[in-house]
């Protein structure tokens, strides 16, 4: 019988302090997400010096947390994984080093995860990898499809030409003033209103699997300010549906796109943003026409966690991938 | 007993470890790069060096800051986890008071500094009294001026301390005159050494609670207190 692998993961490179402890990358013993999401509100959104005052005050509860809950003892933890990027530098640091300062203190193997490989190993957290395999991620910082042919191996096939869908709807629900954070406020309004107004749908070039927001953003946003100058009243319903109905079409109808392209056997949604509804629904219409199986993790597993981390780490490890006591944290990170 | 210090909140880099009541080994660089690609190697350079195994630490101490944000930042949460994981004790030290001992044998005020641009310092006041380094102005975030100001009315000899001393020695003896001492650059750089001589008689922290003496809020935050009070005010 082949030994169990038990991976600490720990994730800080936003506005949540985490630390998992996971069973061959698909079980989770622990899963602690500290969320600072209250003192960021009063900012209306994520203020960066803050974020990581806040991890530095909370690691090592976090940590002991996680032990306690996993019932986990350092004699049985193989190796320690930690996001290395991309995200706030000031807030990744705190978990790189604290990440290193145990691997050194307990002679445990590293490795680095890239949070956008944690995002797609949060699903295999509730279901096995069947490739090839589409991910598509969309979350506050990110709006991506990657391929992949097998573990670990990411292929970049789309990415946001500017904003992430995430961003726009902070955008659109700030205009709307909607209380931080926007996204599921609007998820929720669109529920209740109509596509009233037709918004523009970023298709950029035929073949392109790029995604593109910031004109959408500003089409709301003059549709508001016009309406606003004739002294007309749109209904904040409406515009979150019109909205919405503009995102969805453009993320769901690539993603299928892809999914023929590629002939791929499951299709995963990672990300913040995977938590909405419009999407979830849209998406599940679609893959169920086409008989594509699509994994949508359940909402504690789609926003930022570690469980995902120690996942995705656990293939990197599997595979013999190691990081140095030097490893840094990079605000910027390409997925490979 | 063996100790790791650690000091990663100014531009230096510094790491020492005593075993048995010495000192044994030291790392002290002063160059701009960075802390957190260089702290991990540099702890463990230095205990292979001296043959020390992580499981045999039985206390760190860290420079807690005021300094560089980030750079206090690396040095807490690599010294909080590496105390969490080895169970062992912590006591976090100011930074200003690790630079002050360089100047331990003055015989009058000891005065570290640290660069915090646009005229400011974070600084305090220290003098050897019986034995200890006792503090005489409290820690601050002030304008260079103001600080001079204050020590100029103590009418004696002030010794400053601050690897950042080029930036500020003109305005010092402008406002101090002769009463103004600036040692040599081998006195001006804190030693993590010192780390472990100020911990001797200080009660160990709560190792969850430690956190960063930055001597000031975040700008985001600042700006917020001053809005609310404008707010209130109307
Ligand atoms: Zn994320």
């Amino acid at each position: 019988m082949k030994k169990d692998t038990i991976i600490l993961g720990i994730e800080t490179s936003c506005d949540e302090t985490a630390v998992a402890v996971v069973r061959n990358g698909r079980e989770i013993l622990a899963n602690v997400v500290s969320s600072q999401i209250e003192s960021h509100k009063r900012f209306g959104g994520v203020v960066p010096e803050i974020a990581s005052r806040h991890h530095v005050e909370q690691i090592t509860y976090v940590l002991e947390e996680a032990f306690n809950q996993s019932n986990t003892t350092w004699e049985k933890i193989d190796g320690i994984a930690v996001t290395e990027g991309p995200g706030l530098v000031g807030a990744l640091l705190v978990g790189v080093n604290a990440a290193k300062a145990l691997a050194f203190a307990k002679q445990k193997p590293l490795v680095g995860v890239h949070h956008i490989a944690g995002h797609i190993y949060a699903n295999r957290l509730e279901k096995e990898f069947e490739f090839p395999l589409l991910a598509l991620i969309v979350s506050g910082g990110h709006t991506e499809l990657v391929l992949m042919q097998e573990h670990g191996e990411y292929e970049l096939i789309g990415e946001t030409r500017d904003d992430a869908a995430g961003e726009a709807y902070d955008k659109v629900a700030r205009m709307l003033n909607l209380p931080y954070p926007g996204g599921p406020q609007i998820d929720r309004l669109a529920e209740l209103g109509q596509e009233t107004i037709t918004f523009p749908r970023a298709w950029l070039e035929q073949d392109s699997y790029d995604f593109s927001f910031s004109g959408l953003k500003s089409s709301v946003i003059n549709t508001i300010h016009n309406a606003k100058q004739r002294g007309e009243e749109l209904k904040k319903e409406d515009i979150a549906a019109s909205f919405q109905a503009s995102v969805i079409d453009v993320l769901t109808t690539k993603t299928v796109r892809a999914a023929k392209d590629f002939n791929v056997k499951q299709v995963i949604v990672a990300g913040g943003v995977a938590a909405n509804k419009g999407l979830r629904n849209a998406l599940e219409t679609s893959f169920a026409e086409l008989n594509i199986p699509l994994l949508i993790p359940p909402f504690k597993l789609c926003t930022d966690n570690a469980a995902m981390i120690a996942a995705a780490g656990t293939i990197a490890f599997e595979q013999g991938k190691r990081s140095e006591l030097s490893l840094n944290a990079r605000a910027s990170l390409p997925l490979k | 007993m063996n100790i790791l210090a650690i000091d990663t909140s100014n531009q230096v880099l510094g790491v020492a470890i005593q075993q048995q009541g010495h000192i044994t080994g030291e790392i002290v660089t002063n160059v701009s790069k960075n802390h957190s690609v260089r702290l991990m190697p540099a702890i463990e350079k230095l205990m292979k060096e001296v043959s020390l195994k992580p499981e045999a630490l039985d206390q760190i101490i860290v420079a807690k800051g005021p300094g560089s944000y980030t750079g206090v930042r690396i040095g807490l949460s690599t010294a909080k986890s590496m105390a969490w994981a080895l169970n062992i004790p912590i006591i976090g030290i100011s930074s200003l008071e690790v630079l002050a001992y360089q100047g331990r044998f003055f015989n009058g005020l000891i005065c570290p500094f640290f660069d915090a641009r646009r005229g400011l310092v974070y600084s305090s006041c220290f003098k050897w009294e019986d034995n200890n380094m006792v503090m005489i102005e409290p820690e601050a975030n002030m304008l260079m001026d103001e600080f001079l100001d204050k020590l100029k009315s103590y009418q004696h000899p002030v010794l400053f301390l601050s690897p950042d001393i080029s930036v500020h020695q003109e305005r010092i003896q402008e406002k101090l005159g002769n009463l103004a001492v600036i040692p040599d650059a081998t006195f001006q750089l804190p030693r993590a050494s010192h780390l472990i001589m100020a911990a001797k008689e200080r009660s160990v922290d709560e190792t969850h609670t430690l956190t960063p003496n930055y001597l000031r809020l975040a700008e985001a935050e600042a700006k917020w207190l001053e809005h609310q009070k404008r707010v209130n005010n109307e």
